[in-house]
């Protein structure tokens, strides 16, 4: 069914508050898919990929498939997000990586002006052996936070399969996070996890990375790259744990402290076979003050000079 | 007179007095080496002139071009002109190398951060995007570093050890941009240990005890690295009463 007018302009306006970001979804061979609040207003697909939308009382249910052997040149993009200041968006989203597929994501999520609005995803993402899935998610707030964001999900990566994930939120303020990745690895499969947020005023940021290397060479990397201002507060747990010959992780968070900004870093790792080997790496504190006097050096203030050591960071 | 001048200049670190009555002029557009053996207060006196945390509580004077530039914050002194390579050059975590190298430049456009690269000669085509990071060597990143004073254009550029840490290729690099400096009329001051490094000053400052204790031709001083230190019985631990007692 071809959208209304009503849907086109709901669509411009959305990809419109993303900024340089949404320019890069047009073109044919640019597959994407654009939901604002229960209702998707835009949509477009490309040979290899199978997108299900279903419209729910307060959100949508996505039914993802990239067919085995697939190979997707070019990121899908989806755009979640409502433009009015109050809300509920609830995305179950259900992801099928074919048999050594190919496909990248970029998941940009905006709520301009949002001063009350709820945002979660249930995910359940399979990929099937050999499969590669990149899931990148952006999320763009207002200034003024007031958008309580609750991603959760459940990854399970076959054989051979690579599964990249990263989480973003540095433009905007972010309110409260509360993000919870589990993820059960095969033999020989890869899997990177990137978190990457900025919080500022009063924001509640919660992460929790959790993996398990099941089988025979799983590799795993899990970082989380946070910075708190102001008064907001970070907790960041991360676990991974490695059963099988060969399983080889590191966790690595690293988070910034400014102001009365207060965070917490709980690493936990797991080892149950003699030949895995997991590492953890946690830091947590001030501006290096090295960095931050070099770049004064350079005729930076203060403020510019940390916030270009955060933004590097972070970005 | 100099374009910067210390005018007894002391400093107090842990009840320990670290610089003590420095007076000293760096002459625009002049090469200057500050020699001296470990903890004899060379690196502390350009933490001084930079106004880093924890060296701004002197007595003294410090004048750029007559101004008292004391109570000026490391970044004001920096915007005047003043800027400091460090003898170990941070890492930056995720900052590509031409973000960190325009950072503080009067040019901000990739022309500048390709050509300075080029200078110190690393391949920018390579080093562009790639990040200020453990990936890199440190011989790399002080070239980095130097390569971010270049495209900072400063009229004095302090710089502490520039020798340590790179190679032969990568010293003579550092040689070429001295003659860049000094031909865009700025003035260095070089901390050094090497007779090498101090063969291209023009002046020389002989550092003991957080004191100069000689200065001159570069000829004439560099008697130190020969082992004719001039005598004052020092034991490397600087201490005020017996400071004052040699030099009275």
């Amino acid at each position: 069914m071809s959208p209304t007018q009503q849907q086109i302009e709901t669509a411009r306006e959305l990809l419109a508050s993303l900024g340089a970001f949404g320019a890069h979804i047009s073109g044919d061979d640019v597959a994407h898919l654009e939901v604002h609040g229960n209702e998707v207003v835009g949509a477009h697909l490309v040979p290899g990929l199978e997108v299900d939308a279903e419209q729910l009382d307060d959100g949508v249910e996505v039914h993802i498939r990239v067919k085995p052997g697939a190979r997707i040149a070019k990121p899908i993009h989806f755009c979640f997000g409502m433009l009015p200041e109050e809300g509920l968006q609830h995305i179950v989203m259900d992801v099928e990586a074919g048999e050594d597929s190919y496909a990248a994501v970029q998941a940009h999520c905006t709520f301009p002006n949002a001063v009350d609005i709820t945002h979660t995803m249930d995910a359940e993402v399979r990929l099937k052996p050999g499969a590669t899935y990149e899931y990148f998610e952006r999320h763009l707030h207002g200034r003024e936070g007031g958008v309580i964001v609750v991603p959760k999900s459940k990854v399970y990566v076959g054989e051979g399969a690579h599964f990249k994930t990263e989480f973003e939120l540095i433009k905007g303020q972010a309110g409260v996070i509360d993000f919870d990745y589990d993820v059960d690895c095969d033999a020989h499969s890869l899997l990177d996890m990137i978190t990457r947020i900025w919080g500022r005023g009063k924001d509640r940021i919660s992460v929790r990375e959790a993996a398990r290397l099941n089988g025979e060479d799983a590799h795993a990397v899990l970082q989380s790259h946070i910075a708190v201002k102001d008064e907001a507060v970070a907790d960041v747990n991360n676990s991974l744990a490695a059963n099988a010959a060969g399983a080889r992780g590191h966790v690595d968070c690293k988070e910034i402290v400014q102001g009365a900004a207060v965070a917490k870093a709980v690493p936990i790792v797991e080892v149950r076979h003699p030949r895995a080997h997991v590492t953890h790496e946690a830091a947590i504190g001030s501006v290096d003050s090295k960095q931050l006097q070099t770049l004064m050096a350079r005729g930076l203030d203060e403020d510019k000079a940390t916030d270009l050591i955060i933004e590097a960071l972070l970005g | 007179m100099g374009v910067l001048e210390l005018k007894n200049v002391s400093l107090t670190l842990g009840g320990k007095p670290v610089l003590n009555d420095v007076t000293v002029d760096f002459w625009e557009g002049h090469v200057h080496a500050l020699i001296g053996p470990n903890g004899a207060g060379k690196s502390t006196l350009a933490s001084v002139i930079m106004g880093l945390p924890g060296y701004t509580d002197i007595t003294g004077d410090i004048l750029l071009d007559g101004e008292r530039i004391n109570d000026l914050p490391v970044h004001e002194r920096a915007r005047r002109g003043i800027t400091l390579a460090w003898q170990e050059p941070a890492r930056f975590e995720g900052l590509r190398v031409d973000r960190f190298v325009l950072a503080g430049a009067k040019d901000k456009s990739t022309d500048t951060a390709r050509r300075v690269l080029a200078r110190v000669g690393l391949d920018p085509d390579k080093y562009m995007q790639r990040a200020v990071d453990r990936t890199l060597s440190g011989g790399e990143r002080k070239r980095i570093e130097l390569a971010s004073i270049l495209a900072m254009e400063p009229r004095i550029v302090l710089m502490d050890e520039p020798d340590s840490g790179i190679d032969v290729e990568a010293l003579g690099r550092m040689f070429d941009v001295l003659v860049d400096f000094k031909e865009r009329g700025a003035t260095v001051v070089m901390i050094t240990h090497s007779e090498e490094v101090l063969k291209h000053a023009e002046h020389a400052f002989l550092m003991c005890n957080g004191t100069i204790l000689d200065k001159g031709p570069v000829d004439r001083i560099d008697g130190y690295f020969a082992g004719h230190c001039m005598p004052c019985g020092h034991t490397n631990e600087p201490d005020a009463g017996e400071l004052q007692g040699a030099f009275e």
